[in-house]
């Protein structure tokens, strides 16, 4: 009997996951997300995607170009794809096609190469082109269509790309906005009288989280990336709204209001994951994950914007290195972790 | 190159206060919404920045160097505060909507730095240029930087020009985009920071292709240099 001697290093190419692969992952994981979204508020969501995927590709080559660095190994890499995709899915499906172009465009030049690219920027290229979008355009930005009265393709096509007159009354707030501009109803008047709270619009967005959370735990399954990110962000969202809600039902809005409406769940299992803009550590990520939440409920509940996502990932990636400093996990061999920077020596 | 020579090319662009040595941001990223804003305080600073200069360059003999930044600031607050009273007789909706950052001047660190690093040790004549170039390069990324602003953030070029200009200007308005939503992203702070940060590395694009330039210049063969050669010598 002989035994097979293997010697490092122990990661090769026929095991070692690299971008590419969890890449791809990640947007198998987003296909329920899409489906869901187009069969309740029809194929703009669909075009969007297309569209974004044709921006990026075609920026990320322009970017890679002028910075000399290899084409084809970076578009390979599907990290402009994902970036495209989660930023088509964020913004309204049934949004101009220039706004599409702008935050792709935006996502891809400004926020991930001008920091120096794959692995280097700061900031999440897809929430920052949002954010650069919900302040520019925010009256475009809150427009989404009514469940169910989404028009055909063709119709849908025409009105993205500004071919055909734009419809009337078809859009609406999002629950989210509409629960924001609320001010002098209580709770049950105002989900009786508005459309964007009607139950059947509710349970859209509802199914659509539903399926983000399908895709989630899909990613996690595969372990593209560990529970603690997600699961801090939706557990400290939860209690701040269990708190708030339990000292005043008729203001503040019930847990499953926040974790279903909005981009809750795909800002859970598709934002807060991703590996390089977030804390580096287990415990780090957990961490981020709360400040993410308790963020989002800050903003949701008392802040000008409906929906807080956007902002409290870009808050909580100017925290992240910080977040580092302080969740280094112990050495094996030392005694205690390090805590903040390394002591100077004197 | 001769001294006057010097201190225009670095006034406008060497050490251009906006783009090289970074001073006065606060007024240069607040008041860059569009064109006028960004010309009216343009204008204002050169005219305290060359009379600073002027007074800082005659009194730099008398004033101990213990005095000397208190004394300094003192001339720029009475040259602000003149600015701003001619602002106030002559452009009077300029300085309403310019507001707080006309009488901010006198923090601009552009002009103490000038006052301190330049008027001070220099001549009456190399510091009157130096202010008036050093004013222009600022106003010159002022004006660029409101332009980009307005255009990305309007859609319009030189509107309300008439606010500094009179009646005349009534019509300089330029639509660059019909039926234009406008991108409020480029009027808000952000878009200030991020269009200083395009200027700055434009600038450091120009520079590195001068340089190339004149490296490539430099390495052609110079006579009496070494060659490679087994027989007789260069000339």
């Amino acid at each position: 009997m002989s035994l097979l001697a293997i010697t490092s290093p122990h990661m090769n190419k026929s095991n070692a996951r690299g971008v590419g692969f969890i890449m791809t992952q990640v947007v198998l994981a987003t296909v329920p997300g899409i489906l869901a979204m187009t069969w309740f508020f029809g194929w703009g969501t669909i075009i969007n995607i297309c569209f974004a995927l044709l921006v990026a590709l075609a920026c990320e080559a322009l970017v890679l170009k002028l910075r000399k660095r290899p084409i084809g190994f970076y578009l390979k890499d599907g990290s402009a794809i994902v970036t495209a995709l989660l930023l088509a899915l964020a913004i309204p499906p049934l949004a101009p096609w220039w706004l599409t172009l702008v935050g792709v465009a935006f996502a891809i030049i400004v926020a991930k190469h001008m920091y120096g690219g794959m692995g280097y920027n700061p900031f999440n290229p897809a929430m920052v082109a949002y954010a650069l979008l919900l302040v520019s355009f925010p009256v475009d930005m809150t427009q989404w269509v009514l469940p169910d009265t989404a028009p055909s393709f063709s119709g849908t096509f025409q009105h993205i790309f500004g071919l055909a007159p734009a419809f009337d009354g078809m859009t609406s707030a999002t629950p989210l906005d509409a629960f924001k501009h609320s001010a002098n109803q209580t709770l049950n008047e105002l989900f009786q009288s508005t459309p964007a709270l009607k139950s059947e619009t509710l349970h859209a967005w509802q199914f659509v989280s539903m399926a983000y959370l399908l895709g989630g735990i899909y990613l996690l399954t595969r372990r593209i990336y560990t529970w603690h990110a997600p699961v801090g962000m939706l557990g400290s969202l939860s209690v701040m709204a269990l708190i708030f809600s339990l000292y005043d039902a008729d203001v503040y809005a019930s847990v499953s209001f926040h974790l279903l409406t909005g981009a809750t769940m795909l800002g859970a299992f598709f934002i807060v994951t991703d590996p390089v803009t977030t804390a580096t550590s287990t415990k780090g990520r957990l961490i981020f994950g709360i400040g993410v939440g308790v963020l989002i409920y800050i903003i949701r509940a008392f802040g000008n914007y409906p929906d807080a996502v956007a902002f409290a990932v870009l808050l909580m990636n100017f925290a992240a290195p910080f977040i580092d400093q302080y969740s280094q996990p112990r050495t094996y061999g030392h005694k205690q972790a390090r805590k903040g920077l390394p002591k100077k020596k004197d | 190159m001769s001294d006057l020579k010097q201190i225009i090319v670095d006034g406008l662009w060497k050490k251009n206060p906006a783009t090289v040595q970074l001073l006065g941001l606060c007024p240069l990223l607040a008041v860059t919404g569009s064109v006028v804003n960004a010309l009216g305080l343009g204008f204002a600073t050169i005219l305290v920045l060359v009379g600073s200069n002027l007074s800082v360059s005659l009194i730099r003999n008398y004033v101990s160097e213990a005095v000397r930044l208190p004394a300094f600031v003192m001339i720029i607050a009475s040259f602000t505060t003149c600015v701003e009273l001619l602002m106030q007789a002559f452009t009077y909706e300029l300085y309403q909507i310019l507001g707080i950052f006309i009488p901010l001047i006198v923090t601009n660190c552009a002009i103490l730095g000038r006052a301190d690093a330049f008027a001070s040790k220099n001549p009456l004549m190399p510091s009157l240029i130096d202010g008036v170039m050093m004013g222009l390069g600022f106003t010159a990324i002022l004006v660029l930087l409101g332009g980009m602003r307005e255009v990305i953030g309007l859609g319009t070029l030189f509107s309300n020009m008439h606010l500094l200009f009179g009646s005349m200007a009534e019509n300089w308005t330029v639509i660059v985009f019909d039926d234009y939503k406008g991108m409020l992203f480029a009027i808000l702070p952000p878009g200030a920071f991020i269009g200083l940060g395009l200027i700055i590395a434009l600038k450091n694009i120009i520079d590195t292709k001068i340089k190339e330039r004149e490296d490539a210049l430099k390495t052609e063969v110079v006579t009496g240099s070494k060659r490679a050669r087994v027989t007789g010598t260069v000339s």
